[in-house]
């Protein structure tokens, strides 16, 4: 894999996670995300991390992969927890340090704020990583629905979506041809001053449109010969069933919420 | 007598006023259950023809009739639905994110109920030999399968006619042989009226007639092995004559005489061999 | 240019997961001049081959040496750029690497990068055009208002405009119609003879092989499965059906002779006037079976 980072990746699976109604994750993860601003006490918090970190260890993603995918976002969450020590001043002065005050308030804060922070990205990574791509499309055309009454296009999108996720390994299989055949033209893509390397990207970029903009007329006349002719009669083979795993799984999401609420100062 | 299933009179088409004609002045017709190959040079016109009688283009001329329908904006939907094509590019055509996905697109465009998709998409991958990658996504698939997915996915809206145009031209020699060998199953298992059009002399040898065009115009209509017997004419207007019909024209020069014109290394030496035993 | 494979493997996407082995033990010597055709099925390591020709992959293990030029694992030649230039590649529908305005500017745009002066540059172009088919009123165009053959042969020109010593061409006539691919083929024989241009010619076609090839090589699943002159290798039916290929039809034809008249017409790359005078003289000398 060429990058460690994780978030909007996919890991194949069978785990009850993967297998759960791509809405009923979305749902769930909807509304941790709010739930976790709520939260303000110890017992809180360690409600939605045990919430969070079995869903961790239901999905079989080992524990170590998540946490190596999410090192950018490691950066973020200490800068965070060191700007609240910094600029928290309540409580009391516990010590000195680089010529600032670290007040105890501070620390709470830090911490509490770092958590939220961590809660959240854990949470949504796991989105995609137990969802593909055409299931989360399906997930938000079904949920966008009502939207069709005030006429915005939600199937046209779905499909777009649904053609772009379609076609991006090929348009990568094809990056790398054009670039291969530039690269024997003589274009160096690797080296030179940030300048060059600008410039080389053009020589693959045009080609590139071209052929996308190719592809784009084909596959329009394809959809049309085989009968497509806009969301209207449409029927669907991918269908969305809520199963009595998802309803299960709403209703812990629900007793974990009580709990936070019934557990907050 | 079988019944005519499409019908040309007099077409003519061009893109637009100021480029020449694309197609001029052709009539043809085509029957029910019939193969009939429609050979060319690129530019020759033969895939315009595809595409006119699919309705995804209309002509400036004359008029197309499909199973009794004229071929117009209000009749197209009909008409697509008993015309199904393959074309040329394995890529651009694949509209699903997997191979299931694929076959339903049509179906799903004719709101078809879910029930009857799995069981045709188990079916028609079935005749095309492609049910084990029912879930495979396009991008691990060769171009001869994906065209294999290509003529299912067609297939699925049970059509009366299948076109493939040039549906075999960008693939390598065993994906041209797994979509010879499909369509010909296909042709005899689903009884459709099969349109191959190719600018390979090979995949005419099984078609019933085969119409050859030039320049936008209908050259020849007759059988392949009417066909291969004018060779210096097809390599005139651009065309490869095949190796047996190379020999045969040779054999003859050297004072055999071959009669009937062969299709196949085998009737040649079938020939041959009459020839031998009576010296 | 010699052109030498010394035990060349190619592992892609060394030490992860997915990683597969696209060529193995592979090794063939190409002699400086000669016309080699390479064959195989899609995945059989083709494509994976000629990216070692001009250095856009360097072997995971054993070494590819092309004139003076040597990759190894650890080793890449620090003039991989004057490689590039001394070895044309044209792709696979080389046609999708147009880009600029004009067919001239593009034609330009490779000998530009290996800094040709622009005097030079244009002498060329006057030299690649007819050479490729091509006419001079076509320069000023956008290479993007012409036919697909016309576009194939201005992304040829560019390639030749480096003025390589070897020229590989991985399936150049794909998606043209008889005519295209014959006066393709013929341009590039000629190219060969008249110049002495190696040519590696990476095809599906036996019969292309046959015709124009003075050494075949034939690859299956990343390894060389025969290798010699295509009289000795395009004959043996048997050996090559057993990887879905197949012999070219006057071998097929010949064979089949033998078998219903139980005489031999020995394979020589003879004209189909020979075959059939062969064919005749055997007809009309020998009476009556039996």
């Amino acid at each position: 894999m060429s990058s460690s980072l994780i978030i909007g990746q996919y890991v194949p699976g069978n785990s009850i996670v993967h297998r759960l109604d791509p809405r009923t994750k979305i749902t769930v993860i909807f509304f941790f995300v709010f739930i976790v601003f709520f939260a303000n006490s110890v017992f809180s918090y360690a409600t939605l991390t045990v919430f969070a970190l079995t869903t961790v260890f239901i999905t079989r993603i080992p524990i170590r992969y998540i946490m190596k995918g999410l090192t950018p976002v490691w950066f973020l969450i200490v800068f965070t927890f060191i700007l609240h020590l910094i600029v928290t001043k309540e409580g009391t002065v516990l010590f000195h340090i680089f010529g600032f005050n670290i007040y105890s308030g501070a620390l709470i804060q830090g911490f509490a704020i770092s958590m939220r922070f961590f809660l959240l990205i854990l949470v949504t990574s796991l989105l995609t990583l137990t969802t593909t791509p055409i299931e989360i499309t399906d997930a938000i055309e079904d949920m966008l629905h009502p939207l069709k009454k005030i006429k915005f296009p939600v199937h046209e999108l779905a499909l777009m979506m649904s053609i772009s996720l379609r076609f991006i390994p090929t348009l990568m299989q094809e990056t790398e041809k054009i670039s291969r055949a530039q690269a024997s033209r003589g274009v160096d893509f690797k080296t030179g001053p940030l300048k060059e390397r600008i410039k080389a990207v053009v020589p693959l970029l045009v080609p590139l449109f071209v052929s996308a903009f190719k592809r784009a007329e084909e596959l329009a006349m394809a959809m049309e010969a085989r009968g497509y002719q806009g969301g209207e009669g449409r029927s669907k083979l991918r269908e969305l069933k809520i199963e009595k795993i998802d309803i299960a799984v709403y209703l812990l999401f629900a007793l974990a919420v009580a709990i936070v609420f019934y557990t907050r100062n | 007598m079988r019944n005519k299933f499409i019908e040309f009179r007099n077409v003519s088409f061009r893109y637009s006023d100021e480029e020449p004609w694309v197609l001029k002045n052709c009539s043809f017709e085509i029957y029910e259950n019939e193969w009939i190959a429609i050979i060319g040079h690129n530019g020759s016109g033969k895939s315009t023809i595809a595409k006119l009688m699919n309705g995804l283009l209309f002509p400036q001329e004359g008029e197309i009739i499909i199973n009794g329908q004229q071929v117009n904006e209000e009749t197209i939907w009909d008409i697509r639905r008993d015309v199904g094509m393959v074309f040329q590019n394995p890529d651009n055509q694949f509209v699903g994110t997997t191979v299931q996905d694929d076959v339903a697109f049509g179906m799903e465009n004719r709101g078809f109920p879910r029930a009857e998709m799995v069981k045709r998409i188990e079916q028609n991958l079935t005749a095309v030999g492609m049910q084990e990658y029912r879930l495979t996504e396009p991008h691990r698939l060769s171009g001869g399968q994906k065209q294999r997915v290509a003529i299912a996915s067609v297939l699925a809206i049970s059509p009366k006619v299948l076109i493939l145009d040039e549906a075999t031209a960008m693939l390598d020699p065993k994906g041209r042989m797994e979509i010879m060998r499909t369509v010909s199953n296909v042709q005899e298992e689903y009884k459709l009226s099969l349109i191959t059009i190719t600018h390979d002399l090979q995949e005419v040898v099984q078609a019933e007639r085969v119409l050859v065009m030039n320049k936008g115009e209908i050259w020849d209509e007759a059988t392949p092995r009417e066909i291969f017997a004018k060779k210096e004419a097809l390599r005139e207007i651009g065309l490869d004559v095949p190796f047996v019909a190379i020999l045969t024209d040779e054999l003859k020069q050297a004072g055999i005489s071959i009669t009937n014109e062969p299709l196949n290394q085998e009737e040649l030496l079938e020939d041959l061999w009459t020839l031998h035993s009576r010296t | 240019m010699d052109i030498t494979f010394k035990n060349v493997s190619y592992i892609y996407q060394r030490n992860t997961p997915f990683a597969h082995k696209a060529i193995e033990d592979l090794s063939f010597h190409i002699p400086s001049g000669s016309f080699v055709a390479i064959i195989g099925h899609t995945g059989s390591g083709k494509s994976t081959l000629i990216q070692h020709l001009n250095g856009l992959v360097s072997p995971s293990s054993g070494e590819v040496t092309i004139g003076d030029y040597r990759l190894t694992d650890e080793k890449k030649p620090k003039q991989m750029k004057e490689l590039r230039s001394r070895v044309g590649v044209v792709f696979q529908y080389p046609e999708h690497q147009l880009f600029e305005e004009t067919v001239e500017k593009d034609i330009a745009f490779g000998p530009q990068n290996f800094d040709i002066s622009e005097t030079e540059i244009n002498k060329r172009i006057k030299e690649v055009i007819p050479k490729v088919g091509l006419q001079e009123e076509l320069l000023k165009r956008s290479p993007f208002e012409l036919s697909g053959g016309q576009m194939r042969r201005v992304a040829i020109a560019g390639v030749l405009a480096i003025k390589p010593d070897v020229l590989v061409l991985d399936e150049p006539t794909a998606g043209l119609d008889p005519r295209g691919q014959k006066e393709m083929m013929d341009m590039f024989y000629t190219m060969h003879q008249e110049e002495g241009l190696t040519t590696v010619l990476v095809t599906h076609s036996m019969e292309d092989a046959v015709k124009y090839a003075d050494h075949v090589i034939i690859l299956n699943n990343g390894t060389k499965y025969m290798e010699g002159k295509p009289e000795d290798v395009l004959t043996q039916q048997e050996a090559l059906n057993k990887v879905q290929l197949d012999v070219p039809e006057a071998v097929q034809f010949l064979q089949s002779f033998e078998k219903r008249f139980g005489v031999q017409i020995p394979f020589t790359r003879q004209s189909t006037k020979e075959i059939a005078q062969s064919v005749q003289r055997y007809i009309k000398g020998a009476g009556p079976h039996e």
